[in-house]
């Protein structure tokens, strides 16, 4: 009995105690919440003021009978939402994606590498890489089609010549720029060739890196939906299979839907790329507040 | 502090020689002679400071004793082990943390895992940052950046320290205390020390023999031991005499130069 009251009374305590001050997790609970909101009332704001615009020019009646207000094409997406159709395209969409992000960052990772490291390839390649990033991807399509057939083979071949240049080049500028110092430090301290590589040029090049990596995804995302709208292949729904159904059938309020669904991945995963590298610059010191 | 007479120990550590070396930078018309038939040799276990104005060659020396650059002629040798050089800035890696940086240079010589934390913990303790190791360099102010970077050299178990004006850019009070660390850490390791430094107190103040470079080309012009007791303090009359002494020297070489 009188352990149980001890145990009531300790709670008790500690419960005035929480009253009185509150505990680090939820003062970092609160800043998190206020370091959210500074970040989300800009873009609320935006989108905000996007909405708006649209419905003056909607109301405006402006191509009427084509051009849908913000209330009926959202309540398009909402209704798309509920349907499997576009959770399976976006499915497939992101799959694509990831596949070929994925390739372009071992290929676009291992030649930047070799690239960086040996002198005559650099000679040789180097401005092939920096010229191909400047190459529109759709470009390739006509050749992608021909070499793979309308087959997602093509489509892939071109997210890959899309982004990898781009993943390439950022190791190569990480490489270039690891300050001097630091190599003569990493020299002096016995590191030698691999070792030199692994514990000091790749790790001194990650910003830069993933620098690379976000344009790469850009590129990646754009080559990926030119692709889709360009090579439809049959029974396989994707986000672009389901624009250029609707060009078809003219379907402005499900087209535009659907863009809007493809502008949200893009900023969403430009996020995480963001977050990523204040990551890395607060671990380094880069950032202003740390 | 114990004093100590670092030449009466016996000489098993490394010695730095250095015989006729001459370094010329460039070719043709725009060369740049900035070592002329350097001779110095160091023994096991001194402290030798090197001086002389800017441009005098003084990093340069310290390079080619590191290997990082090559003689144009003449010859330089360190026996014993591996070499050290701890640099003006911290050059940490901003990656890793206090302890990651130091650990890493154990790990470069091949020093097993489990031996490598206690060792980071100790070398940390003996620069007086113990419980610092998860900081990372931008967290750590100047001084304690380079106790880090002192911490690494030392990690490297090296005979030879090489210090290009380690603590020119530190604050006075700093660089004394980081003078008093250095004092004990040398006196307890018998490490041979070649210090370049543009400060001629603190080469007194740290120094068993100052070395004095003339510019343009560096050449070996004044050597002045050093038989001031330890501990030594910067601000100490007999310090300032013969820093007093060393500057007359350079002053004389530096109103020749014109410079």
């Amino acid at each position: 009995m009188a352990v149980n009251n001890r145990a009531k009374y300790e709670e008790k305590l500690a419960w005035l105690e929480s009253l009185e001050a509150p505990s680090p997790e939820e003062l970092r609970g609160r800043r998190l919440a206020t370091r959210a909101w500074a970040g989300a009332w800009p873009v609320l704001l935006a989108i905000a003021i996007v909405l708006a615009v649209w419905e003056l020019i909607h109301l405006s009646g402006w191509k009427k009978d084509i051009f849908p207000g913000p209330g009926a094409t959202l309540a398009n997406l909402w209704d798309q939402l509920h349907t499997g159709l576009l959770w399976y395209a976006i499915a497939t969409t992101a799959e694509r994606a990831v596949i070929g992000f994925g390739l372009a960052v071992l290929i676009g990772g291992v030649i930047g590498a070799l690239v960086s490291r040996i002198r005559p390839l650099r000679a040789a390649v180097g401005s092939l890489i920096t010229g191909l990033q400047t190459m529109p991807s759709i470009a390739w399509f006509p050749f992608a089609i021909i070499l793979f057939g309308i087959s997602t083979t093509a489509i892939l071949f071109v997210i890959i010549l899309g982004a990898a240049p781009s993943i390439a080049n950022g190791l190569i500028a990480g490489v270039d720029y690891t300050p001097p110092l630091l190599l003569k430090a990493g020299t002096m301290m016995g590191l030698r060739r691999f070792s030199l590589w692994r514990f000091l040029i790749l790790p001194a090049s990650l910003p830069a890196f993933v620098a690379g990596l976000k344009q790469g995804w850009a590129f990646a995302w754009r080559s990926l939906m030119a692709g889709e709208l360009l090579v439809v292949i049959a029974n396989q729904p994707s986000l672009g299979v389901l624009l250029s159904t609707d060009q078809d059938q003219s379907d402005m309020q499900s087209a535009t839907a659907i863009i809007i669904v493809i502008l949200i991945i893009g900023i969403i995963v430009d996020q995480l790329f963001g977050l990523a590298d204040r990551g890395i610059r607060r671990r380094w010191g880069l950032a202003g507040n740390s | 502090m114990a004093v100590t007479d670092r030449r009466a120990a016996p000489p098993t550590g490394g010695a730095v020689r250095l015989a006729g070396v001459s370094k010329v930078f460039g070719r043709g018309a725009s060369a740049v002679q900035a070592l002329d038939q350097v001779s110095l040799e160091v023994a096991p276990g001194e402290f030798t400071c090197l001086i002389g104005a800017s441009g005098c060659g003084k990093s340069t020396l310290l390079s080619l004793v590191a290997g990082l650059e090559q003689p144009t002629s003449g010859e330089v040798s360190t026996s014993g082990g591996q070499v050290a050089f701890m640099f003006q800035e911290p050059a940490l890696f901003p990656w890793l943390t206090a302890a990651g940086n130091v650990e890493l240079a154990l790990r470069a010589r091949g020093v097993a895992k489990a031996e490598r934390r206690q060792r980071t913990e100790e070398l940390l303790k003996t620069v007086h940052l113990g419980g610092f190791g998860a900081k990372r360099p931008h967290q750590l102010s100047g001084g304690m950046r380079q106790r880090v970077a002192l911490a690494r050299a030392l990690a490297q178990d090296a005979d030879v320290l090489l210090m290009d004006e380690p603590f020119g850019a530190l604050d006075a009070m700093t660089r004394d205390v980081l003078h008093d660390e250095l004092d004990r850490i040398c006196a307890g390791r018998h490490l041979t020390v070649l210090f370049v430094t543009h400060n001629v107190r603190e080469a007194v103040r740290l120094g068993d023999r100052v070395v004095v470079l003339s510019s343009r080309p560096g050449r070996v012009i004044a050597e002045f031991d050093v038989p001031i007791e330890r501990p030594r303090r910067i601000d100490s009359a007999p310090v300032a005499e013969l820093a007093g002494q060393v500057t007359d020297r350079l002053r004389e070489e530096m109103s020749r130069d014109g410079s």
